[in-house]
Order: C-alpha cells, then structure tokens, then sequence
C-alpha cells in the first residue's frame, strides 16, 4: 500500500520572500495515482464526513480515469466553489477524517484532488441556466453563502442582486484569507463566473445603511438573502490593549489583502513590527502570523492558551507556519500589553495548564500561579474570534437577533419575517466556507419553494 | 464609480468636492459620513458629509490634503470619477430636544460641524456657533456659519481676524455668562475637543464630540476606529461617530490617531514625487 501523494510546495525560503500560493497543486500523473488510491467503499463514510456530501467517490473515480471536466461537474452538483474548499476546507476533521484508507494509513487527498480538478477542468462547468421566471432577489453579502445562494437562484431563473458593503467582492475570502494561501484569481473567476450566468453585483453598498431590506421590496425584490458574514471582532479587555501597535487580525489582514499593503507602491499603510505576537490558535491567527512573516517581521510568536492538540487551525497551516520561522507559545495567555509612551513595546503573559476534561470533553485551561514573563512585541495581533456583523441587525425591521448580533434563522435559512432569509457566519457565528456555502445553498432551496407556492 | 460634479479649494489645503450619488444623498443626514476612494489603488477614506443637494442627487464632502490618498481626491476634476463611495455611514447626530446649543468647530473640522449647526437651526433652535482656525487665510465656511448662527465667534490663534485664542476662550465667557444651554457640540482637532470638554465640565452641560479616527471599512468589521468612552470600548464607526466628550479617553485617541503619520509623510512624498515626474514627462 502506498502512502498518499505530498502537496508540491514553494520552498519556506521562497515564499516568506513573496505572497505567492504556497502549495502549488498535483501535475496530472500525481493527481490520477492519488485517485487511484480510492477504495471505493460501499457505505461511503467520506461523503457523510462532507458537511455539503459532496460525491468524493464518483468524482474521485472519474478523476482516476482522467475524466476531470465530469469529475467537476459532479463536485458542482452539491458545491458551489471547488477550487476555494480544495483549499481551504479543514478535510483532516471532514471527509478524510472517516476515509476508511485512513484507519490504517494515510486517507485519500480529498482535498487536493478536488484543487485538481477545479483548477484543470476545461469547460466553465455553470449548468445550463433556466428561463427567466420573472422573479427577483437581493443578495446582501457576497462571501460563499452569498454567492453560493446568488449561483443556484440564477440557475433556476431568477434575477438576482448581491449587495456588498466593501469594494471587491467575495467577503472574507478577499479581504480576510491571504493571497498565498488563496489566490484572488480565484475568487475573481468565481465571481465572474456569477457574472457570466447573468447575477448583478452591486458593491459599496450596506444594507442597513445605504438601503434597507423594506427598501429592497419597495424597489421590487421578491426575497432578501443575509449572508452578511461574522466580521465584528473580540478583543480581550487587557490593560494596554487599544495601544500603538495592537490591531484586530481583521484589520491586519484587510490592510495586507484586500488594500494589498504588501506591494511596494501600495498607498494603504501597514504597521511592518520586529517583534510580532499573534494571539489566539485558528486559521485567522495562522494567516496573520504568515502575513506578517512575508512583510519582514524579525519573529512572529503565535500565543495560544490552549494546547497543540486542540489548536483549531487547519493542520496544513500550522505545519506550514512551522516551517516558516513561526514559534508557537502554547499554554500561554496575555494579561497586559506592555507600552512605552502608548505605543506597544511587549505582551505580559501567564502560563496556563489543562484541566481534566469536563462533562463536555473540553479541557479548561487554567494559570498557573507565578508563571508570568514578558515577550517583546512592537506589533500584537489579536486574532480571538469575531461575532456577527453589527449592522444587519438594522438590515430589516424586526428581523429577530440573537444577544450576539446573530440572525435567527432554522436549518432551511428562513428567519423570523416573511422573505427574508439568512445564512453562513451571520447565522452561526465564525464557521467555515464549506458550511457558509452550504446554507447559502439551502436558503436558495427554501427561496425557491417559497416563491414558487406563491405563484400557484 | 461616481461622478465628481465639482471639486475646487477653499483655502490652501482644504477642499470641497461635490459628487454624484442619489442613493447616498437621499440618506445622509447632519452627523454621518462616507468612505470614498479616489482610484483603484487608494486608501478608504472617511469622510464627513457636509451637504445634501437631494433634488440633484450628490453630496458634498470638505476634506484636508494630509497624504497620498486626499492628495488623489484633491486632483479630481469636475466630470473624473471616483473609484467608491460608501455610505452614508455612523449615526445622525442626535438633536432631539436641542434649543439652545453651542457648535464648537476647529478648522477643517467646521466643515463636519457646519451640517449639523444648519440641521439645529433648521429645527428651530438656536445656535451659538465659535469657529477657530490657525489664522486668517485657513479660514473657511464662515458666511455659512453666519447664515445658520444667532451668533457666530470667530478667533485664530495667530490673532490675523477675529480674537485671538483658541475657542475655549468664547465657550468660557457664553457658559460664564449664565445662559441655560441645552448641549455643547463639538468638532475638530482632538485636543481642541479635549480641552472643550475640560472647560464644559464644571458646568455639567451635555457635551459631544464628534470622533474621526483611523477608519478601514466602517461597518464594524475592523476595530481600527475604536475608542475608550466611560471605560468601554466603542467602535466609532458604528457607535459613533459622538460620544458623550465628557466620558472619552482623548488621550488614548490622541496616541492612536499617530499610527501612521510616519507612512502618510512617506506616502505623501512619495506622491509628491511621482506627481513631479508627470508634471515633467
Ligand atoms: C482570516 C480568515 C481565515 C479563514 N480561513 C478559513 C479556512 O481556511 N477554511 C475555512 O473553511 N474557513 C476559514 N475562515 C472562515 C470562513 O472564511 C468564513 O466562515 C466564511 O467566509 C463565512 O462566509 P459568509 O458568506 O457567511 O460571510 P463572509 O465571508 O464574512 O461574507 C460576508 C460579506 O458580507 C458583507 N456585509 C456585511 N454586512 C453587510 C451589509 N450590511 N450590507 C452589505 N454587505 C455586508 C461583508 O463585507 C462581507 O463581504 C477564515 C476566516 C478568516 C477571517
Ligand atoms: S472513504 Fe476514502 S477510500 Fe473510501 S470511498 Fe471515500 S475517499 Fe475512497
Ligand atoms: S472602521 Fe473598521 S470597525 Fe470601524
């Protein structure tokens, strides 16, 4: 039995140089051998592991053959980007956590053959699009649930708009996933993509601020999808923290990705540290510490209070932030950033230890007693989580709100008022594309239905 | 992309350019603001609206050339275009129950106080309005403070028109003088606002001061506009842009609003530069 293919990758050295995509993908020979690997099971636990079930065995086995233009097509049946989930979808806790190859060696690289695939099939794979039904609807956000719901109601004939409050399109895939991880072609082409199948973007615009839902129906939008994402974010109330120096890694990120502060002539600024401390343990903290690597930081340290074991990232990330110079404090927590004249100079932390695991399985970490010191940092990164977007609650009278700011919404994405619907990180709190890009899908289903009964 | 209408100076460094956008126009009320984009590699830029022209669609924005990006505005012709304009964004200012107010504005900071002394005197109150500048060839909007003002202080502090001091010297003397004021409003320079709230304190009148700090996407999503008021952290963005003057921790926002004043000289030379290449080629 062989082991399976490693992903191609720039060397640490080249790519902390630039912020080119660091895994490279399979040629076509690794791809088919990878495929080839495919047991075929009969009770396909892979596809249960898929939060969308997308159809890994069919399309895993056209891949085999060759076949990639239908080995797509089958993936778009249930997904609506496959060259961003090939890449960013956490696989190792999903599909390829249950592969049964994985029981006793290494799973099927689900994830990397469906890269594969996206990025080498020939045809633009958008089903055949139906006659226009003369009905329209308003789609507030455009990261993956937003265009994710704007894909299938267009197929199905409707007219559909995506309001977006920022300037580009694509949400937190733009201006909060880093470009050597996922390129902005990318997101460019799907979004292109939208565009070709007829669906108009409407950019700088906020809903709740430029226009309201109730607006939107005035203007003749039958339906209002809120897929207005989790962006507001947490900060941990520690002495110095509104300091020179401390930013949210959303504000981090936005300044390096989306307003591109790494290019030489760029006119957005970014605060480039010697000393970096990144706090917190998920993809967010992962891309910042990367990010601030590339500009030139001379350590970047992620501080997590919790363990290895339960860090929430993808693992391919942290290998990779490994490899590049990035040192990991594990058991660790700030108490105070340190400044000299408001300006941030170092982050005071306590050491923590694990609990025993509770009724939950969760393990609380706790201080230890007299474990503090002090790391240099003239740039400190919170990266602690985000809640939902504050403004949708101001999107449509009486749209029902949960204490956080999060739309109450069921599973089919229908919220407490008639026609409007919601889903993704707005709904749920910060997810994952996979899971914001299924409920996009399932409100589009329930837009759907809904239309429909009323026509009849 | 939107239309500039026109865009000309009004004194040295200060501008004001009318643009083309019904659907901000129609919203905007005294107190919000935008985020406008000059090209497609510009800094967001928030932005104060200082007029509604509702029946033509556009608004007006007042803005202060200090780096690269208001450097890109500042060369708009009438007839260029703008990359974006967002908004309107922030909340109104709250007037309800306002009779009797002061507006308190330094330099180009009048250009945000002016919406809002017109929409108090719209309502029907009465407006105090003291203005402060550098000195007398940075002055603007003074006619216009006067056409919406019972009473209008003028002072530099160079003493070339007007009294010579800074506003809280008028603003003493009208609370001295024992007249019941509803509210004092103020908008400008963070020290200025800083040591209007000092001299309003003893005299307990509600006081606000409108924040303008470092802004990315002003929807909430970044936190780089946030403020320390009463202890609590607020985005200005979204909570703001007023806050209670008497609760806000000036001296944090003093610090942070120098985060990048080093890059803006950079950037602003930099600019400078290319802008001469052009010029000369
Ligand atoms: C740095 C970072 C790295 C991540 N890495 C991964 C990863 O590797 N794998 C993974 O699966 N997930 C990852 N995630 C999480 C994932 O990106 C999100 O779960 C997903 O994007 C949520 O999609 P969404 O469509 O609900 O919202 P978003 O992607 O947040 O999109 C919401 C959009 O709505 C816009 N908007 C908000 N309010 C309004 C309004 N009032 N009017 C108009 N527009 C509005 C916003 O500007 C935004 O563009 C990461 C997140 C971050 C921040
Ligand atoms: S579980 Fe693994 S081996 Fe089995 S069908 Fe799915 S991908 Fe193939
Ligand atoms: S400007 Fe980003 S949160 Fe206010």
């Amino acid at each position: 039995m062989t082991g399976r293919h490693p992903m191609p990758t720039l060397s640490p050295r080249e790519r902390i140089q630039s912020f080119s995509e660091v895994a490279t993908g399979y040629d076509e020979a690794t791809a088919i051998a990878e495929a080839q690997r495919c047991l075929h099971c009969k009770n396909r636990p892979c596809v249960n592991g898929c939060p969308v079930n997308v159809d890994i065995p069919s399309f895993v086995s056209l891949a085999a053959e060759g076949n990639f233009n239908e080995a797509y097509r089958v993936i778009r049946e249930t997904s609506s980007l496959p060259a961003v989930c090939g890449r960013v979808c956490p696989q190792e806790r999903q599909c390829e956590m249950r592969c049964t190859r994985g029981v006793k060696g290494e799973p099927v690289a689900i994830g990397r053959l469906e890269r594969f695939v996206a990025d080498n099939c020939k045809e633009s794979a958008g089903p055949v699009k139906a006659a226009p039904n003369g009905k329209r609807v308003a789609v507030v956000g455009s990261g993956p649930a937003g265009l994710a719901c704007a894909g299938d109601l267009v197929k199905l004939g409707y007219e559909v708009v995506v309001f977006e409050a920022l300037h580009v399109a694509g949400g937190v895939l733009v201006y909060g996933i880093p470009e050597f991880r996922l390129p902005k072609e990318i997101v460019r082409r799907e979004t292109e993509n939208l565009r070709s199948l007829g669906v108009k973007f409407e950019l700088d615009c906020i809903v709740g601020k430029t226009m309201t839902a109730d607006d939107l129906f005035r203007e003749g939008f039958d339906a209002v999808f809120l897929g207005t994402g989790a962006g507001l974010p947490r900060f941990m109330g520690i002495p110095g923290e509104n300091a020179k120096g401390v930013f949210s890694a959303n504000e981090y990120l936005t300044r390096v990705n989306l307003m591109k502060a790494y290019e030489a002539d760029s006119e957005t600024p970014v605060y480039r540290g010697r000393h970096v401390a990144v706090v917190g343990g998920g993809n967010v903290a992962m891309d910042a510490a990367r990010c601030a690597v590339r500009l030139g930081s001379e350590t970047v340290t992620v501080v997590y209070r919790r363990s290895r074991e339960e860090l929430p990232a993808r693992r391919e990330e942290v290998e990779h932030a490994e490899e590049e110079g990035i040192l990991f404090r594990f058991l660790t927590n700030p108490v105070e950033v340190l400044t000299e004249s408001g300006t941030a100079v170092g982050l005071r932390c306590v050491e923590m230890t694990l609990e025993e695991p509770d009724a939950s399985g969760r393990r609380r970490p706790v201080v230890k007693e007299g474990s503090e010191f002090d790391l240099d940092a003239d740039v400190v990164i919170m990266a602690l989580g985000t809640s939902p977007n504050p403004l949708v609650r101001t999107a449509a009278e009486g749209l029902r709100t949960g204490p956080h700011g999060e739309v109450f919404a069921d599973e089919t994405g229908r919220t407490n008022l008639p026609r409007v619907y919601a889903g993704g990180d707005s709904v749920t709190g910060s997810a994952t594309v996979i899971m914001a890009m299924g409920a996009g899908k399932r409100a589009a289903r329930s837009i759907d239905e809904d239309l429909r009964a009323e026509r009849k | 992309m939107v239309r500039v209408i026109s865009n000309r100076a009004l004194n040295p460094t200060v501008y004001r350019m009318e643009i083309e956008s019904p659907r901000i126009a129609e919203r905007a009320e005294a107190g919000q603001f935008v985020i406008l984009r000059a090209d497609e590699r510009s800094e967001r830029i928030p932005l104060t609206v200082a007029e509604c022209h509702r029946e033509r669609g556009t608004f007006d924005v007042i803005y202060q050339v200090v780096g690269a990006s208001t450097m890109s505005l500042a060369e708009k012709k009438e007839g260029d275009c703008l990359s974006d304009a967002v908004g309107p964004l922030g909340n109104p200012t709250d007037l309800a129950g306002m009779r009797n107010v002061i507006v308190v504005g330094g330099g180009v900071g009048c250009a945000i106080a002016l919406p809002v002394a017109c929409a108090l005197s719209e309502k029907g109150a009465r407006v105090t309005s003291v203005i402060g500048f550098r000195s007398r060839d940075l002055i603007i909007l003074q006619e216009d403070f006067e056409r919406c003002s019972a009473r209008l202080f003028l002072v530099t502090d160079d003493g070339s028109a007007g009294e010579k001091g800074n506003v809280c010297l008028p603003l003493s003397s009208l609370l001295e003088s024992g007249e019941k004021f509803d509210a004092v409003i103020t908008i400008g320079p963070l020290v200025m606002m800083k040591f209007v709230a000092q001299t309003t304190k003893p005299y307990g009148i509600k006081t606000i001061a409108s924040m303008n700090p470092i802004m990315l996407d002003g929807t909430g999503m970044c936190g780089c506009c946030r403020v320390t008021v009463g202890g609590v952290m607020k985005f200005a963005c979204v909570d703001g842009p007023d806050f209670d003057a008497h609760l806000i921790d000036f001296d944090e926002a003093i610090l942070r609003s120098r985060t990048y004043t080093a890059f803006e000289a950079e950037a602003r030379e930099r600019h400078c530069n290319l802008f001469r290449k052009e010029a000369k080629s």
